[in-house]
């Protein structure tokens, strides 16, 4: 049987057919108890139950989804990785995340199809560009890498953006991010489940929470469709989902569930090689190894868990981007969708324990989710396994909303999430 | 395009209406009375329903503010009430 991925391995498997190649992980029945439970097969979650049983040495756990691996939020993201954020706490936590993506291929053996191709984020006016010479600032004393771009540097890395001063968005440069990119949004999925049931962990899909087992004021376990599940701790990771589940744990959360929509064009040849984002125009555009445009925007403002997305937004990201890229003109969209996305009053993440002792939360990503996965995952597993914050995840505690301490990133980076 | 029924304009594009939070969203009385977590919940705090949602919303193009019963996942839309037409409970101080 082979395991291990590798080029020899694939010629190997390739002389033989293809017929030795191990299963990815197991479908197992659920135990009835386990040391850590996390509700939720997606990035996050996965990365959790990943680095408990890596970093901290916990083997008795179980990842349950609903549905399938990767199937919300994780395989729905457009598979941007970056952190050009602006306050330190945000720099920290994003940072750890890009630094963890850029090793992640060779840790999990699996190719997560890591490109750091580089981000450029335009500004269209004058003042535009002052806020994204403090984004660059921000960015540099945080630790981070970041360079302001004037116009005739965006057009080296653009050269089918409308620069003309004539444009109906003109264009004065932008904040470049060198180290950013994209990486594939299901292998991340896909190489965290594999790595995790390689070191013991139970992955169980259609697998969903009914409720939650309360005893002495304290989380116990769930009640799923497939039986009752207890544990020492358990971690809701679920996204857009957070404020449904906790209101079967008797709390509310400050998140409000918001469709954010995407879409791909039909494959081309090479036009694009980098990010865009163009917080103006409120539309953002990278080019896959397939060759599809993928194309994404702001939230739609209605709150919603309909996995669809409405069309006003739509036809505003997907003009933007035909202003900025007049020669987009000529492609077709070939799909559509939505993922519902958790927005927090300050647009920053919630990691730390729930109203329920027992109960622990990741979530309030909003629509930057993927890019955080692997420290969303090492700082939550840090969490469950020591039960005291890591250094970095102790500002996104939920008492920051009661001390007043938010993290305001939609103000302080003007990122729409 | 969906379609939001104002109830003094009749229906108009979902783009012309801004979400108000939830319907019954009470402001804590008592300046010193009131705790850091009661304010924050005040504040923060939404009912975020899967399903079945009771919001505030406001008309932007005539300015009324109003309640509306709508499902969060079909988008269905049940009812929508003036506040000053025994709207209800709406969270709004009179």
């Amino acid at each position: 049987m082979t395991r291990h991925y590798s080029a020899l391995s694939l010629l190997k498997e390739g002389l033989r057919s293809q017929q030795g190649w191990q299963q990815a992980w197991r479908s197992p029945e659920p135990k009835p108890r386990y040391d850590i439970l996390i509700i939720g097969g997606g990035g996050h979650g996965l990365a959790t139950a990943y680095y408990l049983a890596k970093a901290h040495n916990i083997r008795n756990i179980a990842v349950i989804e609903k549905g399938w691996l990767g199937g919300g939020n994780t395989g729905r993201n457009t598979t941007v990785v970056r952190s050009n954020y602006f306050f330190p706490e945000s720099t920290a936590l994003y940072d750890l995340a890009l630094r963890l993506y850029e090793t992640l291929g060779r840790d999990l053996n699996y190719n997560i199809m890591l490109s750091q191709r580089g981000i450029v984020t335009l500004a269209h006016s004058e003042a535009e560009m002052e806020m994204a010479a403090r984004t660059v600032n921000a960015m540099q004393i945080n630790g981070t890498d970041a360079e302001l771009f004037g116009v005739d540097e965006v057009r080296r890395v653009l050269p089918l953006l409308n620069v003309s001063p004539e444009a109906r968005y003109p264009v004065f440069g932008g904040v470049w991010q060198g180290r950013a990119g994209t990486a594939r949004h299901d292998a991340v999925a896909w190489g965290y489940a594999r790595a995790a049931d390689r070191l013991g962990v139970d992955i169980i899909q259609s697998c969903e929470v009914e409720e939650f087992l309360i005893e002495g004021g304290r989380c116990r376990g769930v009640k799923t469709s497939r039986g009752e599940i207890r544990a020492e701790r358990t971690a809701m990771v679920v996204a857009g989902h957070s404020s449904h589940l906790a209101a079967k744990a008797g709390f509310r959360l400050p998140i409000t569930s918001y469709a954010l929509q995407a879409c791909v064009s039909e494959p081309i040849k090479p036009v694009l090689d980098t990010v865009v984002l163009s917080p103006g125009t409120g539309t953002y555009a990278s080019q896959s190894d397939k060759g599809e445009l993928v194309i994404g925007g702001a939230l739609d403002r209605v709150p919603s868990y309909g996995q669809r997305g409405n069309l006003p937004m739509l036809e505003g990201v997907v003009s933007g981007l035909l202003e900025m890229f007049p020669s987009f003109r000529q492609l077709r969209l070939m799909r559509q969708w939505a993922g519902i996305v958790d927005v927090t009053p300050d647009s920053s993440p919630i990691l730390g324990e729930s109203p329920l002792p027992g109960l622990f939360l990741n979530c309030g990503w909003g629509t930057g989710g993927f890019k955080a996965i692997p420290a969303g995952g090492t700082l939550l597993a840090h969490l469950l396994a020591t039960g005291k914050h890591h250094d970095i995840s102790r500002p996104f505690d939920p008492d920051r909303f009661a001390r007043g301490r938010l993290i305001d990133e939609a103000a302080g980076s003007g990122i729409a999430h | 395009m969906q379609l939001f029924p104002c109830p003094f304009c009749g229906p108009r594009s979902e783009t012309e209406f801004h979400f108000g939070g939830d319907a019954g969203n009470r402001r804590p009385e008592g300046f010193r009375a009131v705790t850091d977590g009661e304010w924050a919940a005040y504040l923060h705090d939404r009912n975020n329903p899967r399903g079945a949602a009771n919001e505030i919303w406001m008309h932007m193009t005539c300015g009324e503010v109003f309640r509306m019963e709508r499902d969060t996942v079909h988008h269905g839309v049940a009812q929508a009430f003036a506040l000053l037409e025994g709207g209800g409970d709406d969270g709004l101080a009179h």
